[in-house]
Order: C-alpha cells, then sequence, then structure tokens
C-alpha cells in the first residue's frame, strides 16, 4: 500500500503504539531547567546524551556579551548558567554563549548536520517545526515532555492526521518563502492545521531553497500545524553533505533518504490546492499571522467581517496596533526592522537583505538591527563583507540569538513601537509590551528600512 | 502529578479566540527555572491593564484554539497556580492540549454553544471518568483518550509509565534502522 512521508517515518519510529522513538532532541536554555530538575530528583540519567545537543538562544543578549557569568540580566544568567551546570551533570554536549556554534536551535542542527531527513527531532520551542524542511518529522514539546524524552529517549504521542498542501505554479518575482507561508496561514486561518503533520509540496516547493524550506516548515506551527515536512530530494542531500554531522557513510544513508518521499497513490486526510503564482509579497496587519493581506492591500475594515468574532478580534487587533480600517498598507509608516530569528536569519536571508541595501540608507528615523542566527552565520556574513553593507546601511550588526523576536533579552520594542519584523509572531507584547509588530520577508524589511514604510518590492527590482 | 477525578465549582470566562501563549504568561516571567509560582503571573498585561478580570474558579471556559503559540509549559503551570482545575473550550492547540494533560489541568472540548451554557450557569461540574461536563443548562459530553483519561484519574507520570517499558526501548535501539541515523551530537 502506497504511504506518505509522515507514515514512513512515524511507522520506522514506533517502539510501541503511541510511543515513538526520538532520534535527535534540542534543548535550550528556557523550557529544560525544571526536566533536568526532574530527573536529578527522581535519580535518573539522560538515556542518550548522543542524541541530545543543547544551546543558548532565547536568553543571550546580542551585543558582544560573551560568556553566560557576563550577562548583565540576573535571571538571564541564571537560565543560562543552569543550562550549562545541567549539561555538564548529564554529559549533554552544549554550545553556549561563547561557543562559536552557538546560535538559535533551530539554526544550528541544520547547520551542524545533525538535522537530518527521515529523523524524528523534538525540542521544547514551537518551532521545532522548523527541521522537517529535511524531510523529517520534527515538532515541538512541553517541559515535561522534555523530561520524558531526556529520561526515555521516546515519547508518548498521538498519532496526528495528515495534510498536504500543493502548490502549482511558481512563486512571481520578489515573492519569497515566507510570503508562500504568510498567504498559506492567511487563508487556512490560525487554527487551520491544528492535529495536521504537514506536508508543503508541488512544483513551487520543489524549486525552494532549503533556507526557505526551513521558513516554510517554521511556520507551520502559526497555522496550529503539529510539524510541516518537504521531502528530501537532491537539494536536501547536497545541503546536508559536508556538514560536520552528517553521516559517515553518505550515500548509503542518501539512498535511505530518496525512500522517503509520499509514494505515488498516498492518501491524506486533507488535501489543500495553492496556487504559488497568485501569491504577492506579504505583510500582517494585526495580533496574529493569520491577519494578513498583500503589500497592496490596504488594512481590513473589521465591519465587513461576517462573523461577529472575527469582527471583534479584528477591532481589538486594530485598536493595539493604532491602525485605521482602509489605510493602504505602503502608507503605514515604521520605527524599527528586525531582520533575524529562526524563521529568516540563515545566510541567504541576509544576503537578500543586503542585496535591497547595498548602495541605499535607513531612512531617518527608523532604528533598524540585523542579528544573524548563529556564530557561523555572523562568521560566514562577515567573510562575505555583508556587515559592511548592514552598517552602511546604519543597520545595527549584532551576535546570534532569538533577539527581538520574543524580547526575552534586551533587544525589544518600546510601548507603542512599530516594527517591520521577518520574525514569526506578531502576538500583543510579543516583541516588548505595547509593540506593534508586522511580519514580512527579509527582502520587504530591508525595502521597507530604506523607505520609512511598507513598499512592494516588486517595485523595486 | 495530582489526581483529576470531579471538577466542581464556579466558572471564570474569557470570551476571546486565538488566545495565545504569550498573553498568558509574558516572556518576562520564562527566566524561572523552578514549576511553581507562575499564577500570580498569569494574563500578567491583560489584567494589569485592566483589560480583563479573571477570577480563581476551578474551570475556566474561554473560546477555540486556547493555548495557540509558544510550547511553553508555564502556561498551563500558571493556569493550574492560579486555581483552574479543567479549561473547556471548543477546540485548542496541539502543544498545549498535550501540556496541560502532562500535569493533571484537564482539557475538555465542547462545541461552541455548550461552552456559552456552561459560561452563563456560572457554575459546573466536570466528571473526568465520565467525560461530561454538568451544568443548569444540561449534561455535556466530551472526549478524552483512555490512556490520558488513566493517567489523569490516577494522576500518574508517563516517564514511569514508559520505564516500565524500558526492555521495548532497549530492542528497538538493537534494531538495525531502529531509528533514523546514525547521527551523533557529539561532533568533537
Amino acid at each position: 500500500m502506497p504511504k506518505n512521508m509522515f507514515e514512513k517515518i512515524w511507522e520506522t519510529h514506533e517502539v510501541s503504539e503511541g510511543l515513538i522513538y526520538i532520534d535527535l532532541h534540542l534543548v535550550h536554555e528556557v523550557t529544560s531547567p525544571q526536566a533536568f530538575e526532574g530527573l536529578r530528583l527522581e535519580g535518573r540519567p539522560v538515556r542518550r546524551p548522543d542524541k541530545t545537543l543543547a544551546t543558548a538562544d532565547h536568553n543571550t543578549p546580542t551585543d558582544g556579551t560573551m560568556a553566560a557569568r557576563l550577562i548583565a540580566d540576573e535571571l538571564s544568567r541564571v537560565q543560562v548558567e543552569t543550562l550549562e551546570r545541567n549539561c555538564e551533570e548529564f554529559g549533554v554536549p552544549i554550545y553556549s554563549l561563547g561557543s562559536d556554534r552557538q546560535g538559535i536551535v533551530h539554526v544550528i542542527g541544520p547547520e551542524l548536520g545533525v538535522t537530518q531527513p527521515g529523523m524524528t527531532i523534538v525540542c521544547g520551542d514551537s518551532h521545532t517545526s522548523t527541521h522537517g524542511a529535511f524531510g523529517a518529522l520534527a515538532f515541538g514539546i512541553g517541559t515535561s515532555e522534555v523530561e520524558h524524552v531526556l529520561a526515555t529517549q521516546c515519547l508518548v504521542q498521538k498519532r496526528p492526521k495528515t495534510m498536504r498542501i500543493n502548490y502549482g505554479g511558481e512563486l512571481g518575482q520578489g515573492v519569497t518563502p515566507k510570503d508562500l507561508i504568510l498567504a498559506t496561514i492567511g487563508r487556512l486561518g490560525t487554527g487551520g492545521m491544528t492535529g495536521y503533520a504537514v506536508e508543503y509540496a508541488g512544483p513551487a516547493i520543489e524549486a525552494v531553497s532549503m533556507p526557505g524550506r526551513m521558513t516554510i516548515c517554521n511556520m507551520t506551527i502559526e497555522g496550529g500545524g503539529r510539524a510541516g515536512m518537504i521531502a528530501p530530494d537532491e537539494t536536501t542531500i547536497e545541503w546536508v553533505r559536508g556538514r560536520e554531522g552528517a553521516p559517515a557513510e553518505f550515500d548509503a544513508a542518501a539512498a535511505r533518504w530518496r525512500e522517503l518521499p509520499t509514494d505515488p497513490g498516498a492518501s491524506f486526510d486533507s488535501e489543500v490546492e495553492i496556487d504559488a503564482s497568485d501569491i504577492s509579497p506579504m505583510v500582517t496587519w494585526g495580533t496574529t499571522p493569520g491577519m494578513v493581506v498583500e503589500v497592496t492591500d490596504s488594512v481590513p475594515d473589521p465591519a465587513a467581517m461576517d462573523s461577529p468574532a472575527d469582527r471583534e478580534a479584528a477591532e481589538r487587533a486594530l485598536a493595539y496596533m493604532g491602525l485605521q480600517a482602509g489605510t493602504p498598507m505602503t502608507e503605514i509608516a515604521l520605527e524599527r526592522i528586525f531582520i533575524g530569528s529562526c524563521t529568516n536569519s540563515r545566510i541567504e536571508d541576509l544576503r537578500e537583505a543586503a542585496e535591497i541595501l547595498d548602495g541605499r540608507k535607513v531612512a531617518d528615523g527608523i532604528h533598524a538591527m540585523v542579528v544573524p542566527g548563529s556564530q557561523q552565520v555572523k562568521a560566514a556574513a562577515e567573510e562575505e563583507g555583508l556587515h559592511d553593507v548592514f552598517r552602511g546601511a546604519g543597520f545595527e550588526w549584532r551576535e546570534a540569538g532569538c533577539s527581538m523576536c520574543l524580547g526575552m533579552n534586551p533587544d525589544t520594542l518600546a510601548e507603542g513601537e512599530r516594527c517591520a519584523s521577518t520574525s514569526n509572531r506578531n502576538f500583543e507584547g510579543r516583541q516588548g509590551k505595547g509593540g506593534r509588530t508586522h511580519l514580512l520577508s527579509p527582502k520587504m524589511a530591508a525595502a521597507a528600512a530604506v523607505a520609512g514604510h511598507f513598499v512592494d518590492i516588486r517595485d523595486w527590482s | 502529578m495530582r489526581p483529576l477525578d470531579i471538577i466542581e465549582g464556579k466558572v471564570s470566562v474569557l470570551d476571546r479566540a486565538n488566545i495565545d501563549t504569550d498573553q498568558i504568561i509574558p516572556k518576562q516571567f520564562l527566566k524561572r527555572v523552578e514549576r511553581t509560582g507562575f499564577g500570580e503571573f498569569l494574563f500578567y498585561d491583560w489584567i494589569r491593564d485592566g483589560e480583563i478580570e479573571l477570577e480563581s474558579n476551578p474551570i475556566l471556559v474561554t473560546g477555540s484554539n486556547f493555548g495557540c503559540g509558544s510550547s511553553r509549559e508555564h502556561a498551563p503551570w500558571a493556569l493550574q497556580d492560579f486555581g483552574f482545575e479543567a479549561i473547556v473550550a471548543p477546540s485548542f492547540a496541539d502543544i498545549f492540549y498535550a501540556n496541560c494533560t502532562k500535569i493533571g489541568l484537564l482539557p475538555a472540548i465542547l462545541d461552541e454553544e455548550h461552552c456559552r451554557a456552561v459560561a452563563e450557569a456560572g457554575e459546573a461540574r466536570v466528571d473526568v471518568d465520565d467525560e461530561t461536563v454538568t451544568c443548569a443548562a444540561g449534561v455535556f459530553e466530551f472526549e478524552v483518550e483512555l490512556d490520558v483519561k488513566h493517567r489523569l484519574l490516577h494522576g500518574l507520570d508517563d516517564i514511569g509509565i514508559t520505564l516500565e517499558n524500558a526492555g521495548a526501548i532497549d530492542a528497538f535501539e538493537a534494531t538495525p534502522g531502529g531509528g533514523y541515523g546514525p547521527v551523533t551530537t557529539s561532533l568533537g
């Protein structure tokens, strides 16, 4: 019987019914301290430190503080130091602040080559769906589950339903994977994928690079999806080849990976068709990633919405965002620009933004920053001279970390500040209490920095 | 965790859809390394700004897609620490739902109309074993997976149950191709 990719991975990882084996467990400082404490109280070891990898990212300052003990904020310092101590005690490899392999957990896994096709991957972080870009089954878990995986290398898991989204056509000029996923969430809603492992497929997906595929899978959770996945192909295999963590017997591994894609005729619980050539550059206007429009549109009018619940939510969002219905998106003036996060902080994202910024300047009154996803991304960008392009344009060039995506570190928005952000969540207060976040692609963020307001990037090239 | 059987009492209502975990427990409170004491920070910004009022009751009724966003288990910890033992909503985000069941906080899914009825009744009785919510407006059924129910009713820790099965994990690891790899995170 033909099988889809999810079924193949799930079935090769079932230890017993409802208990699946985890090939890679990524750990960071925020969701792990209580899990390690639980192990300690029960006298349990970490079952497979060799399948566990830790880094510090959420709390880490991006200002050049290069050791945990130097972090100014006491609670952040304690959390990162606790992670370091826990990893030492339990024998877990860690790349903490100061390591040249440190970075956002969802950037370093792929970068080091430990994220591979066919694997099951978990992390106490909802954006773990990122790793599905390699044809892995990857999803976020809570701290109790982190403890469970540390102790058993397995996870009690209800089998999700499967959905395939087929993207026909091709993305237009200036339209990026970020726009593709924002448009998808806009169409399906923030709960539209709840309960599903989602496979993104079709010619428009096959044409996307690995970093672009990571951006798409990353935001699966914003549509409520349990996991996002893309079939491994030669693009995937070539991307993994030669990385530090890549299998020693690479060709044999690659041969197995080529068996993973969904068989012809395999079925899904739900199928969706989207024409990629219909997708435009997107910008969010509200306080969920599903509140999104094409950049050429205007801020929607709640009065025109059918359901009372949508109307109420939209009114509340507009009040929070300080926006008037009917305002063209391109007339919304900005104060901050953030290029970074596990969604869009890889070298390719930085190249795309730098290409727009080369020879241009950030508009007056705009405070712009770019935060590479990892120390390796930062080093590669500096090798190419991208840091000079960003600095020359008036951007701050920072150290690796989650930074202003969630404001657990000193990088935050002030009350009322309006930010164009390449991150993944525009929730109230996410980037700082009272901060107003608009999500968009790195190219669009760079262009907005120059113009001082949103622009249709298609008009620029 | 504490066993959950009957949850009975007054109902708090939060009539909004898509409440994300950043609202339930804002990021500045995620820096603690303990599991307890999060209740006083529940809905910190909304309560402090006077946007909502929330009474500590055994039951919370709220809107669809509750708990979306970040996987932070701090959200269910805060709800439980505040006093809630059951949350009733038309739907929950996946990770949040799982997190609740791991700590003995019951997420009960009722359709929207029944959620409204429970909210209006102001008091209810949730029976985990029977999978029912009873209020002045009637008796409404919800579903909970058998193994989850078993753990909730007996307050059982997942890890202990899985470790009873450690032989199966050993066998899986010993099987060629057990798991996908080989991979090691010890990169030298």
